[in-house]
């Protein structure tokens, strides 16, 4: 008999099928993989933001030590395409060609010019330094703002704008609600560009197979990257076979169709061996896409009892040099989610995207849903200031109640579940609100150095990417369905094939409880194959918090056909009516009799020996499922942070941080807190730490993790995380997706409390990161009365090079204490 | 070329190596150690953390020549006799990872910080690990992982299996195994 599991096995802390080759070292990172005669790729990069390139000399490359062969641009320049950008969002939208290796321009530093194939890593580097290239610097384009100004130098000449697009929204009568609003609030905010950072470095392996191809790559959408390598090199999509091994985390970086896998395919292609490039870290900081950077003007309109009649929201959004895969998109993600959770009459949006001569921008996570909760949370968070009004109050006279559910909001969206009263009510309790509200109040009456500041965010955003219909009437490329098999193995165990390739979630586990349940096998019976496209041929891959809500349902589906099909030939096996089988715990019992059971696992051996099968039934249990959603999800929650601000140094320290998130139904509650967990760290790296800053030559100067402030575990305090479970309705799981709440709820969280802590000083505004500098300058620059941040909320903060440092003139403690 | 002789997770190596080959690579390319990876080319990230004699140091700011005489342990050669190192399990049992890059490098680091201090306090492991960066967890399992790994260690008097004779470059697990290593100067590696 099957061993049937005691208890389901969703909602259980299961402990992590992948650990045990993770924490024993027995991984496959494409780094790892070694192919006899493997070739080794270093590619010369230019040094300059924006240049024409007259000459390439790559011969005397050539005759360096260990090296194979050397290529320029123009050896490429009649089969590498042009990379792909898969959302164009407008009729309109002007796509740059993209060549993988610059032939003509190089349109930002870090664009591969040339490129040496060596017996060795070391010997390929070495060699770079034998290229000769000739640059002819041209202006580069730096400032958004600058950028789309009349008689502007272009980063595309032969577009003759800057200007990518515009893309606008509009709902209601936005005028009306603006001139007939009590208050009307109007702000600037700045989404600084981040480097998403995952800890494994890009790399991607090439190996020629006759007039096919194996490419592996550290990559998170295999599937995607096989359409598009075909797409852009004409080498035909069957004879291409690609492979994300072990995968190092993405965070949206490695959603990506890169220059370097196109190129390593075109040079195994070449060379008939196999190719290998792993970037060194700087290199991949200057290369691989950034995230966020947008200048925000937003105003909302509300009446005096915090009602809220109106938002508008015009975005600036730097797409960087070119458009890559889903560059367009990111910006019109968010589009959507300024709303957010609050109900109001008009809404306006527009984005205008913007080519600068940078390094180019694209998915990061949250994608375009962290950018518009940040400034609907802050901008709700200066109206309650306004109005005079406790932050929550506001929040909770303008929300949708957990009795409108479904509501269908002024950015079309139907939000099918949520209770925002439930999550809050949580949060406040284990916050202790009241209590930090006495607190701050008793340390602004003694005028204490050390403030203490209160955050609020109260977000959701939507996920489970996606409709595949609502992608197509946004311009998007492709479709958001999701794939998935399940086989029945004769001896009775299973494997169930994604097409949602994972790198870290935790797939292989969360899976195997979903078909543990479904069929009632064993959780240990069950193997999860993915990430290889021989082995799991069809699948969107892994992005958009969308892999246990679509994936996870196409599991669900497929296991439904296995039941049904394994039904057919118990009933032959007990010879019973199909109609009178039961299904529960793995066994197939006849209704209202005490004749033995047949457990899946045995029908499966029936099925395989196929020796009495009834008429008509193929000898086989497997089955699959693509699962298309016909809406988002909505995940939900309610943040609350309390920082404590030294006024005389500008250090912010992170007292304690309180994450209640709904995300629905939840499969594996280690996963999710695990989840929430490091979407708080890179929120909040977004408000206090991280900030990818480039001189004014264009050059990156945090090009290194020294620089680049990625924060340490001394960096960050412990969370209290805890869950309200309001099930979606949209899918048969009841889930919503995590990967990306706590990176969209927490950034805004952070730097309302900082604000909070500052606000008896006259500060309303600090640009991120809130590094102890923009801290004190914030201070200094309202204490001395005219700020650029306190006193004008739509243009930007001075720049950090304007005065003197910090500690060069001490704050004047009395000065804001008496505010 | 320096020659080098080194013990990696008990295994006595003799070989040539380039003068400019960094350890990480020595460990990788030459040995197919490739448990220990590379974050990055700073020595930020901690990513290739490896214990020499017992210390940890990051193996791509090591010259191989200079592992010459010493004692290695990767993340490849903490189980013995098909147990995990406590560290490893309670990473495990606590979800202290989630994508595993940074994995081998933080259960190494965590293993020289318990030998320094075996009860540590969370603002001590903070601390003491902050040379190696994750960016998924958010640290707070690892943090956990740690002061579950020490009580753990505690409470069933774990000896630091790993900690080599000072200068002798000989594990003392690896003691009575074959002829020692001659001493060797250290190279101001770990």
């Amino acid at each position: 008999m099957t061993m049937t599991p005691d208890a389901p096995q969703l909602g259980q802390a299961r402990l992590r099928k992948e650990d045990a080759r993770l924490i024993t070292g027995q991984t496959t990172w494409t780094d790892n993989i070694q192919q006899v005669g493997t070739l080794h790729v270093a590619f010369l990069r230019s040094p300059f933001a924006h240049a024409r390139i007259t000459n390439v000399d790559v011969s005397a490359a050539r005759e360096q030590p260990g090296v194979v062969a050397a290529f320029t641009g123009a050896d490429f320049a009649g089969e590498q395409g042009s990379l792909p950008c898969a959302w164009p969002v407008t009729d309109d939208i002007v796509v740059p060609d993209h060549p993988p290796m610059a032939v003509e321009e190089v349109r930002y530093v870090g664009e591969a010019v040339a490129c040496v194939v060596a017996r060795d890593a070391y010997a390929a580097a070495d060699a770079l330094e034998a290229i000769e290239v000739d640059f002819d610097p041209m202006p580069v384009v730096l400032d958004m703002e600058e950028a789309v100004a009349e008689g502007a130098d272009l980063v595309h000449a032969s577009a003759g704008t800057n200007k990518s697009f515009t893309w606008p929204f509009s709902a209601g009568d936005v005028e009306g609600a603006f001139s007939g609003a009590d208050v009307v609030v109007t702000r600037r905010y700045r989404q600084q560009r981040l480097i998403p950072a995952a800890m494994e470095p890009r790399a991607v392996v090439c190996r020629p197979d006759g007039d096919a191809f194996t490419l592996w790559s550290a990559t998170q959408i295999p599937h995607v990257l096989r359409v598009m390598l075909a797409m852009t090199t004409g080498i035909p999509e069957h004879k291409l076979r690609v492979i994300a091994p072990d995968v190092g985390g993405g965070f949206g970086s490695k959603l990506q169709v890169t220059a370097e896998e196109v190129l390593a395919l075109l040079l195994a292609k070449r060379l008939g061996k196999p190719v290998k490039w792993t970037e060194s870290r700087s290199e991949g900081f200057q290369t691989t896409h950034h995230g966020r950077d947008q200048i925000q003007d937003v105003s909302i309109a509300a009446d005096s009892d915090g009602r809220i009649r109106g938002l508008k929201v015009d975005l600036l959004a730097d797409m960087g040099a070119y458009l890559m895969l889903v560059t367009p998109g990111v910006p019109i993600l968010g589009a959507f989610m300024f709303p957010a959770i609050y109900k109001m009459d008009a809404y306006s949006f527009s984005c205008t995207g913007v080519f600068t001569t940078k390094t180019p921008t694209d998915a990061y996570r949250g994608a375009g849903r962290p950018e518009a909760t940040y400034a609907i949370e802050r901008i709700m968070t200066e109206l309650a200031h306004e109005l005079n009004m406790d932050p929550m109050e506001l929040r909770r006279r303008n929300w949708i109640a957990r009795e409108e559910f479904p509501y269908t909001t002024i950015a079309g969206l139907t939000y099918d579940s949520g209770d925002y009263e439930a999550a809050t009510d949580r949060a406040m309790e284990l916050f202790g609100y009241d209590g930090l509200r006495a607190e701050q109040r008793a340390r602004r009456d003694r005028g204490d150095t050390v403030q203490l500041g209160i955050g609020i965010s109260t977000f959701t955003e939507m996920c489970g990417l996606a409709p595949s219909r609502v992608l197509g009437s946004l311009s998007y490329g492709a479709g958001g369905w999701e794939h998935a098999s399940v086989r029945m193995l004769p001896t009775g165990k299973v494997e169930v094939v994604t097409g949602s390739t994972p790198h870290g979630q935790g797939h292989e586990t969360a899976w195997s409880q979903i078909v543990a349940d479904r069929l009632g096998v064993p959780f240990e019976d069950v193997q999860v194959l993915h990430g290889d496209t021989q082995v799991a041929p069809k699948g969107m891959d892994t992005y958009g918090s969308r892999s246990l809500v679509v994936g996870g349902t196409a599991v669900v589906e497929a296991c439904d056909r296995v039941v049904d099909k394994a039904r057919r030939i118990a009933a032959h096996m007990l010879e019973a009516a199909e109609g009178d089988m039961e299904f529960s715990g793995g066994a197939f019992t006849v209704r209202g009799t005490s004749q033995p059971a047949a457990t899946i696992q045995e029908v499966a051996l029936a099925a395989f020996a196929a020796h009495s099968l009834p008429d008509g039934v193929e000898p086989s249990l497997d089955a699959d499922s693509t699962f298309d959603p016909e809406n988002f999800s909505y995940p939900h929650g309610t943040h609350l942070c309390a920082v404590e601000v030294d006024t005389a140094t500008g250090a912010v320290r992170i007292r304690s941080y309180v994450a209640v998130d709904d995300v629905g139904a939840v499969v594996n509650p280690l996963i999710v807190e695990g989840q929430v967990h490091g979407g708080l760290a890179q929120g909040i790296a977004q408000a206090l730490y991280e900030e990818a800053v480039h001189d004014a030559d264009g050059n990156l100067v945090t090009s290194t993790m020294a620089d680049y402030l990625l924060p340490s575990a001394a960096d960050l305090p412990d969370f209290t995380t805890d869950r309200t479970e309001t099930p979606a309705t949209t899918n048969p799981l009841g889930v919503k997706g995590v990967g990306e709440a706590g990176t969209i709820a927490s950034t805004p969280a952070v730097v309302n409390a900082v604000v909070d802590a500052l606000r008896p000083f006259g500060v309303h505004d600090v640009r991120m990161p809130c590094t102890p500098e923009r801290v004190w300058r914030a201070l200094s620059e309202a204490g001395s009365g005219g700020g650029a941040v306190a006193g004008s909320p739509t243009s930007l903060p001075a720049d950090s090079r304007a005065s003197a440092p910090p500690g060069a003139s001490a704050y004047d403690e009395d000065e804001g204490g008496a505010q | 070329m320096p020659h080098i002789r080194v013990t990696v997770d008990g295994v006595r190596y003799d070989d040539q190596v380039e003068a400019r080959q960094l350890l990480t690579h020595y460990l990788r390319e030459r040995l197919g150690k490739v448990g220990t990876p590379i974050g990055c080319d700073t020595s930020n990230c901690g990513a290739c953390t490896v214990l020499m004699d017992g210390l940890s140091a990051k193996s791509c700011s090591v010259l191989a020549a200079q592992a010459d005489g010493h004692d290695v342990t990767t993340v490849e050669g903490l189980a013995s006799d098909g147990e995990w190192h406590p560290v490893q399990r309670s990473f495990h049992e606590n979800h202290a990872l989630q994508c595993g890059y940074c994995t081998p490098g933080m259960i190494i680091a965590t293993i020289d910080l318990l030998r320094e201090n075996p009860d540590p306090s969370d603002e001590e492991i903070r601390e003491g690990l902050e040379g190696n960066l994750c960016r998924c967890t958010g640290y707070a399992n690892i943090v956990r992982a740690v002061r579950d790994a020490a009580a753990q260690m505690r409470a069933s008097g774990t000896a630091p299996r790993f900690v080599s004779e000072p200068g002798t470059g000989v594990p003392r697990q690896a003691a009575g195994e074959g002829e020692p290593l001659r001493p060797a100067a250290r190279g101001g590696a770990a």
